[in-house]
C-alpha cells in the first residue's frame, strides 16, 4: 500500500479519515460497478475487489461502446474516414480531425496554407478550453456539487460551440479539417465574435477558480488522493495533463512543434504531485495558457487561402509508405497511424487514443482508496468512451 | 479560516444569481419548442436535392454520376441510373437518377456529398424536426420527398446559394459562348468551304483553308 505514504498533503483542520490497512479477515467483496453506473461517462464496467470500503482490487472492462472505427476506415476512402473521427473523443472533434488531417498530410506530403495553421490553432485551442472546463465540471459533479459548477462550465462551453456550428455547421460533429487545409473559410465577422468570445475566457476561468480552488471541501477529497507516479506515469505512456500533473514536461506543442506552435509564447504547467487537485489545477492553467495562445493567434492570423490549390480531397491514391500524425489533444497525444499499399482506401488505419492509454493505469491509482474516491479518480483522467472503445 | 474558500464560493453564485436578473446576456435558457432559435446559415442536418424551374421531376440537377454514393461514409445513398437522357440546365443531353433514396436513420449529416457533387444538386437541409412513428419506411426517403426548389435552398443558405447560381450562371454562359462558337466555326467551316470550292474551281488553290 505503497500509497499510504503520499497521503500527507493536508487541509488545516480537516484531517481524512485514518487510512487502514486491509486486515485480512473476512470475505471480499467483489461489486461490478458499471456499464451503467452514472459516473462511468458512458458505458465502462469496474470490476472491484471490495475490504469493507476499500479497493483491494480493480480491473477495467472495456468493449461496450466498440463500433468497429479502425475496420471501417480500411473499406472507405481517406476523405469518409474524417466524419467518423469526429465521433471518437466527441467533445473535442476538431482536435481529432487536426490529427488525423496531420496524418494523410505526412502521408502524401501536402503542404498546408498559413491561414489554415491558424485556424487550426484556433480551433484546437478552443476546443481544449471547452474540454477542460467540462471535464473539471464533471469531476466536480461526481464529488457531489450536483450542477452549479457543471453548468458555470457548459455556458462558457456554449458560446464556443456556437462559434464552431457558425463556422463549420455543427456544434459537436464537426468534420471541419481537410487534406491540405480546410472546408471553409472564417469571414471577418466569425473572426470578431472570437475575440469577443476569448476576451470573456479569462473572466470565466477567474469565476471558475474563485467557485472552486480554495474549496475546503474539493481540497479535502482530492488532495493526496489517487497519485500517480512520475515513474509509472511514463512506463505506462500515460500523455496530457494526466502526466504533466505527475511533474513530467512533456507537451506535444513543445516537443513536435507541429503546425505553427513555435510562433506562439506559452508555458507548460507542471504538477508536483500528480494527484487529483493537481490534475484539476493543472487543467485551470493550461486553459489560461490556451486562452493566451488564441489571443496572439487572433491577431496575427493572417490573410490567403485556407486551401492548397494543389491539394486533392478524394480520388488520391498515396504512394506505398505509412506515416504517424500526432498531436496534443486535450487529453493527451493522439495519434493517427496510416500505412498505405498504393489504393485509395488505407491498408491499416490505428489510433492511438490517449484516453484508452491514460485509463490503463486506474488500479495502480485506486488501489487502498474508498470506492467513493474511484467515482472521483476515474473522473480525474478525463476520458470519453467513444475514443477508449472506438 | 476553515470554510473560507466555500464562502468564497457562495459568493460567486450569489453574484450569478443576482447577475442573471441585472444583464439580458445572462439568461441563456431558450424554452424550446416555445421559443426557437433560428439555424444559422452553416447548419446543416441531412441532404436534400435541388431543382431548378417549377417541376421537381424535369428540373433536377442531379445527373446520376453516383460520386455521392461512392464517397458517402455510412453507405446510406442509393441511386439508379436512367437508361436515357435528359436536358439539363445548361442544355446538354444527361443521364437522371430513376431511384435516389437517402435513409436518414443512416445518415450522419458529414455533408461530404455535397462536397463532392460536381454539380451543385445536393446540398444540406436545416428542417431537424423530423422524428416519425414509421422506423424504416418513414426515414427512407426518396427523390420526390428530397427534390427541394433553388428558391428553398435561396431561403436557408442565402450567401451559398448565391454564390453557386453565379457559377452555374458562369459554367451556363461559357457553355452557350462555346456552342455559339461550334456553331459559327461550323458556320464559317461550311462558308470557307464553299468559297476554297468556288475558289478550286476559278483558280489553283490560293491558301484559303481553314
Amino acid at each position: 500500500m505503497r500509497l499510504m505514504e503520499t497521503n500527507t498533503e493536508r487541509v488545516e483542520g480537516w484531517n481524512r479519515p485514518p487510512v487502514i490497512e486491509p486486515d485480512g479477515e473476512g470475505e471480499l467483496l467483489e461489486v461490478a460497478m458499471g456499464p451503467h453506473h452514472p459516473s462511468t461517462h458512458g458505458v465502462f464496467r469496474m470490476d472491484l475487489a471490495l475490504d469493507g470500503e476499500r479497493v483491494i482490487r480493480l480491473k477495467p472492462v472495456f468493449g461496450y461502446l466498440h463500433r468497429n472505427h479502425e475496420k471501417i476506415a480500411e473499406g472507405v476512402s481517406y476523405l469518409a474516414s474524417m466524419p467518423y473521427t469526429d465521433r471518437l473523443d466527441y467533445i473535442c472533434s476538431l482536435t481529432n480531425n487536426w490529427a488525423y488531417a496531420l496524418a494523410v498530410e505526412k502521408l502524401v506530403g501536402q503542404e498546408v496554407p498559413e491561414r489554415a495553421e491558424y485556424i487550426r490553432v484556433i480551433l484546437g485551442e478552443l476546443t481544449r478550453v471547452q474540454n477542460h472546463a467540462s471535464s473539471i465540471g464533471f469531476l466536480i459533479q461526481e464529488m457531489g456539487a450536483s450542477g452549479t459548477p457543471l453548468m458555470y462550465a457548459f455556458r462558457e462551453r456554449e458560446k464556443i460551440l456556437d462559434l464552431f456550428e457558425s463556422l463549420t455547421g455543427s456544434r459537436m460533429m464537426c468534420n471541419y479539417m481537410r487534406f491540405g487545409g480546410c472546408r471553409v473559410d472564417v469571414s471577418a465577422a466569425w473572426l470578431d465574435a472570437a475575440r469577443k468570445v476569448v476576451a470573456g475566457l479569462p473572466g470565466f476561468v477567474d469565476e471558475f477558480e474563485a467557485l472552486l480552488s480554495g474549496n475546503e471541501i474539493l481540497m479535502a477529497r482530492c488532495q493526496g488522493v489517487g497519485v500517480l507516479r512520475p515513474e509509472l506515469a511514463v512506463n505506462a505512456g500515460v500523455t496530457g495533463p494526466m502526466l504533466r500533473a505527475s511533474g513530467v514536461n512533456y507537451d506535444i506543442r513543445k516537443v513536435d512543434r507541429y503546425g505553427i506552435y513555435e510562433r506562439f509564447k506559452f508555458r507548460v504547467p507542471l504538477g508536483d504531485h500528480g494527484d487529483i487537485f493537481d490534475r484539476y489545477m493543472l487543467r485551470v492553467l493550461e486553459m489560461r495558457e490556451s486562452i493566451t495562445i488564441l489571443e496572439q493567434a487572433l491577431k496575427e492570423i493572417p490573410g490567403g487561402p485556407v486551401m492548397d490549390s494543389k491539394a486533392k480531397i478524394r480520388g488520391f491514391r498515396p504512394k506505398v509508405g505509412e506515416a504517424y500524425g500526432r498531436i496534443e489533444a486535450p487529453k493527451g497525444e493522439l495519434g493517427f497511424y496510416l500505412i498505405s499499399d498504393g489504393s485509395p482506401n488505407p491498408y491499416r488505419y490505428r489510433v492511438r487514443p490517449p484516453s484508452l492509454i491514460n485509463l490503463t493505469i486506474l488500479e495502480d491509482m485506486c488501489l487502498g482508496h474508498n470506492v467513493a474516491d474511484v467515482v472521483l479518480i476515474f473522473g480525474s483522467v478525463d476520458i470519453v468512451l467513444g475514443e477508449v472503445d472506438r | 479560516m476553515l470554510g473560507e474558500g466555500i464562502l468564497k464560493g457562495m459568493m460567486e453564485t450569489a453574484k450569478n444569481f443576482a447577475g442573471s436578473y441585472v444583464s439580458a446576456e445572462r439568461l441563456t435558457t431558450v424554452e424550446y419548442p416555445e421559443e426557437r432559435i433560428a439555424p444559422v446559415e452553416a447548419a446543416r442536418v441531412f441532404p436534400f436535392l435541388v431543382y431548378d424551374g417549377g417541376d421537381w421531376e424535369a428540373g433536377l440537377r442531379c445527373v446520376a454520376c453516383q460520386i455521392c454514393e461512392k464517397e458517402c461514409p455510412p453507405k446510406c445513398i442509393y441511386i439508379d441510373k436512367s437508361k436515357d437522357k435528359k436536358p439539363d440546365h445548361v442544355g446538354k443531353a444527361q443521364f437522371y437518377p430513376t431511384r435516389f433514396d437517402i435513409d436518414i436513420s443512416v445518415c450522419m449529416s458529414c455533408q461530404i456529398c455535397v462536397e463532392v457533387c460536381p454539380f451543385e444538386a445536393i446540398k444540406m437541409d436545416t428542417e431537424f424536426e423530423l422524428a416519425t412513428d414509421d422506423r424504416f419506411g418513414g426515414l427512407l426517403l426518396d427523390r420526390e420527398q428530397l427534390a427541394k426548389s433553388n428558391e428553398y435552398y435561396h431561403s436557408i443558405h442565402p450567401t451559398e446559394a448565391t454564390a453557386v447560381d453565379v457559377r452555374l450562371a458562369e459554367e451556363k454562359a461559357k457553355a452557350e459562348t462555346k456552342a455559339k462558337a461550334a456553331a459559327d466555326a461550323a458556320a464559317a467551316k461550311i462558308a470557307t468551304a464553299a468559297i476554297a470550292a468556288a475558289a478550286v474551281k476559278a483558280a489553283p488553290p490560293a491558301g484559303g483553308g481553314d
